[in-house]
């Protein structure tokens, strides 16, 4: 039988993944370089009966992902930095409330309108820390348009399975480039959305385990609850009683830090006997791919990181590497961002270096491999 | 085997669409490609270009640094875009272009942009006229290759159009 | 409240957080009312706030519930309705969260005409914060950031809710609250999007500082400057000078968003 490949953007292949994913309702703002995955939806959902919708501006976007998601839907919007900002107050909502979405930003340079059409990976700390107040969150970021595809799919399903809002983060390189993709005939394992059996009238929305997400009945369908973003109990309802507030506040935690096994995803390439280690995401990693190619036909025993999952942070693996290594080198598309957690996690037991390259084009291989045969020259 | 590929001209004359074509026929033949642009705000005019890489192995780095191949349709993207072509590689250039006397590789000059417009009767499918000519002139991918697909991605009823347009660019070359 | 409509309330989550004399809790009472009167299904209702006083009305209703982040409660309104237009939406919102951070949502809200109900409490003041001036209050009034008196100029929102579309707009009183229930139940019933403005009053924080000193006066100043529509409209300039319309200000159906987007489907849907 013929494969299915084709010639794809890796904002494409996000749409592919979503809808293979069983998204149903998308709302969202223009803004690029995002923009391809609100007009390929806009055209393809009513294809299938689901929703599309062009909201006011990038709150209102992310105001009614929530609101298609309360009412049964598989639900995501699509945005760039200055709009994942905007996103940022309702998406701490989708936190507290745990409302199953997915937001995908496309980064772009900032900071402010900064870049519009050029790449960067300036949004890992706001994607982290972006909103206020205590909180985890997942993000995950794609480094090809095959890897988009999954990398969308695998966030509905952790959306679903955890009932949060997951964010994907691709880079203005990885949503325009286009290259092969193939789109599988059928996809297993997806999440479907979990709905209450129990009784209706005893029914305890946020009444979860301390490393789970709730199952949240959709509206319409007979289990009358409240939603809130206040601190709320196992009822849905404000509460100031400091044991609830604590013990939701630990599970919102908890429910990611407690299952990383499930959700923190890497490759490792090339990491066998290794002196010197490369951690990269995105776009960058393929930069930084090249360079360990390279370095490895010169000679040099150097291996690649790739973080496909960027929150919760890979702590383990670095770890794992930290006693193996002389040295490890960050390459970013941003001033220094992630480095600083490898630092953490690494303490001292190896040498940290940050590489950078912030001005709106993707870092070449060769900038990585000058630097890795500097760092390996004097290791 | 890996190739780099710019293709540039001036914004609205179709280089991201000969891109893409050039991408989907490498991709027809099994290798695999990558193609990327640049943006500016303007949507027509100005330099633009757009880039594949086409290669028989994955590709890691997705941008072009030293292209192998080149097109130029306007002087501004010959300026702009020409200058780190790698020495062997191979130029196609517009007639109407000013060479600057600098070029190091293989440089071809052919009227692509009068052929559309005068042989042909349409200038937009000057794009169409370029591939053929630096399929020719570089054997990047297979000729049959590239008719399909360029067939599947030209609006309908221009198909013989482009066909002529995809055949007057590989003559250009032949005879050249 | 008749006994018979306890059932519309979540009577364990009392008391409430609102002041004695509050104007928010009549207007609740009319809304009670005319749900009971339209037979809403429980189930198949959901009502949608934003952050204030009013805003917290939801949580004491036995319905669907959800109480958003401020000023956005018409944007998560706008994707429940969407995404399942068998239930009735109604929103529930304060002046300062329907004007101020969420003018824009309103005005969209106005323009798309998606089939929402929104009741904009209207006490002209920030009451959940203790007191601050909103957009909606008068011109020389006293609130806490406003201590020499407020030199912002407000806006009629009925008037901004027309403009913006709306197919269904009225403004009622907490005093003349027969006719508010009805003005809600007419709104409720109208396809498309639909806005009451019910005048309420706040005696803690907007009468105590502005010469109003008790929920009494505030209702009777309610009364006495509310006029009928239909008055208020044939009656020259001088007559109607500080006094405020009360009653269906605009009842003109338009194309309903829900059922023009439901016709794209139906265009475009695959398996046809």
């Amino acid at each position: 039988m013929q494969k299915n490949i084709k010639l794809m953007q890796g904002n494409e292949a996000c749409v592919e993944g979503a809808l293979a994913a069983g998204v149903t309702f998308f709302a969202g703002y223009p803004i690029t370089p995002s923009t391809e995955i609100a007009e390929i939806l806009a055209m393809r959902l009513p294809k299938i009966g689901g929703k599309f919708i062009q909201m006011e501006d990038e709150i209102a976007g992310m105001a009614a992902t929530i609101g298609g998601s309360l009412a049964g839907h598989k639900s995501m919007t699509a945005t760039s930095g200055p709009g994942l900002s905007l996103k940022q107050e309702n998406f701490g909502y989708a936190l507290m409330a745990e409302i199953p979405c997915v937001v995908v930003d496309v980064m772009r340079g900032g900071p402010s309108t900064g870049l519009p059409t050029a790449t960067s990976q300036e949004d890992v700390m706001q994607a982290r820390w972006g909103t206020h107040g205590d909180h985890a969150v997942i993000a995950l970021a794609p480094y090809s348009v095959q890897d988009t595809y999954y990398t969308t799919i695998k966030a509905f399903n952790l959306a679903e399975k955890y009932s949060m809002p997951v964010l994907v983060l691709l880079d203005e390189v990885i949503g325009h480039m286009r290259e092969k993709i193939e789109i599988p005939e059928k996809i297993e394992g997806i999440e479907p959305r979990k709905t209450p059996n129990g009784d209706k009238e005893n029914y305890l929305p946020y009444e979860a385990a301390p490393d789970k997400g709730p199952i949240l009945a959709p509206f319409g369908s007979g289990y009358r609850y409240h939603v809130t973003g206040l601190a709320h109990d196992f009822t849905g309802f404000p509460t100031t009683d400091a044991k609830k507030v604590k013990y939701l506040k630990d599970r919102l935690r908890d429910k990611v830090y407690k299952n990383l096994d499930d959700i923190v995803e890497v490759e490792e390439i090339n990491t066998d006997d290794i002196d010197l280690l490369v951690v990269a995401y995105g776009s960058i990693s393929r930069s930084a791919a090249s360079a360990v190619e390279e370095a490895r036909e010169a000679g040099l025993k150097v291996g690649l990181l790739r973080l496909k999952t960027i929150w919760p942070f890979a702590d383990m693996y670095i770890d794992k590497y930290a006693d193996k290594v002389k040295a490890m080198i960050v390459p970013e598309q941003n001033q220094g961002q992630i480095v600083y957690e490898v630092e953490r996690v690494v303490a001292g037991r190896a040498k940290v270096y940050a590489e950078n390259r912030y001005d709106g084009e993707l870092m070449t291989p060769q900038q990585i491999l000058d630097r890795v045969k500097e760092v390996y020259t004097n290791a | 085997m890996s190739t780099q590929i710019r293709l540039s001209g001036s914004g609205g004359q179709g280089m991201l669409l000969a891109g893409i074509i050039l991408s989907e026929a490498a991709i027809s033949e099994e290798k695999n490609a990558v193609q990327t642009q640049s943006y500016g705000p303007e949507a027509r005019g100005g330099a633009s270009k757009s880039e594949v890489i086409i290669s028989d192995d994955e590709i890691a780095y997705p941008k072009v640094t030293v292209p192998d191949v080149m097109l130029a349709l306007t002087q501004e993207a010959y300026e702009k875009y020409a200058v780190d072509m790698n020495d062997n590689g191979t130029l196609v250039v517009d007639e109407s272009i000013t060479l600057s006397g600098n070029d190091k590789c293989k440089v071809i000059s052919i009227p692509i942009i009068k052929s559309a417009r005068d042989d042909l009767g349409r200038i937009i499918v000057a794009n169409i006229v370029a591939l053929g000519a630096l399929v020719k002139a570089s054997s990047i991918v297979n000729e049959e290759a590239l008719l399909a697909a360029v067939l599947k991605r030209v609006p309908k009823g221009t198909e013989e159009l482009n066909t002529k347009a995809l055949q007057t660019g590989f003559m250009l070359v032949a005879n050249k | 409240m008749l006994n018979d409509l306890k059932h519309h309330l979540r009577e364990d989550k009392m008391s409430h957080i609102l002041c004695p004399g509050c104007g928010h809790g009549t207007i609740m009472n009319a809304l009670v009312h005319s749900i009971d009167e339209l037979d809403l299904d429980k189930d198949k209702t959901v009502i949608v706030s934003g952050i204030g006083c009013s805003s917290r009305i939801p949580g004491y209703l036995n319905f669907n519930t959800l109480h958003t982040t401020h000023g956005r409660a018409l944007a998560f309104a706008t994707g429940i309705k969407l995404a399942n237009p068998e239930l009735k939406v109604i929103v529930i919102t304060g002046d300062g969260d329907a004007s101020a951070i969420g003018g824009n949502h309103l005005i969209h809200a106005c323009r798309r005409n998606i089939d929402i109900t929104t009741i904009i409490f209207n006490n002209n003041i920030y009451g959940m914060t203790s007191g601050q001036f909103s957009p909606m209050t008068p011109v020389g009034s006293y609130a806490t950031t406003a201590p020499y008196g407020n030199i912002d100029r407000g806006f009629d929102l009925c008037n901004l809710a027309i403009g913006a579309g709306a197919t269904y707009v009225a403004r009622g009183t907490a005093y003349h609250v027969s006719m508010l229930t009805k003005l809600i139940t007419e709104a409720v019933s109208s396809k498309g999007f639909s806005v009451v403005e019910a005048v309420s009053h706040c005696p803690t924080y907007y009468g105590r500082r502005n010469q109003l000193k008790d929920a009494v006066t505030m209702l009777e100043w309610q009364k006495d400057h509310a006029m009928p529509a239909k008055a208020f409209e044939k009656l020259p300039e001088e007559k109607t000078k500080g006094k405020f319309p009360i009653g269906v200000l605009h009842d003109k159906p338009a194309p309903e968003y829900c059922e023009e987007y439901q016709k794209i489907i139906d265009a475009q849907k695959e398996d046809n």
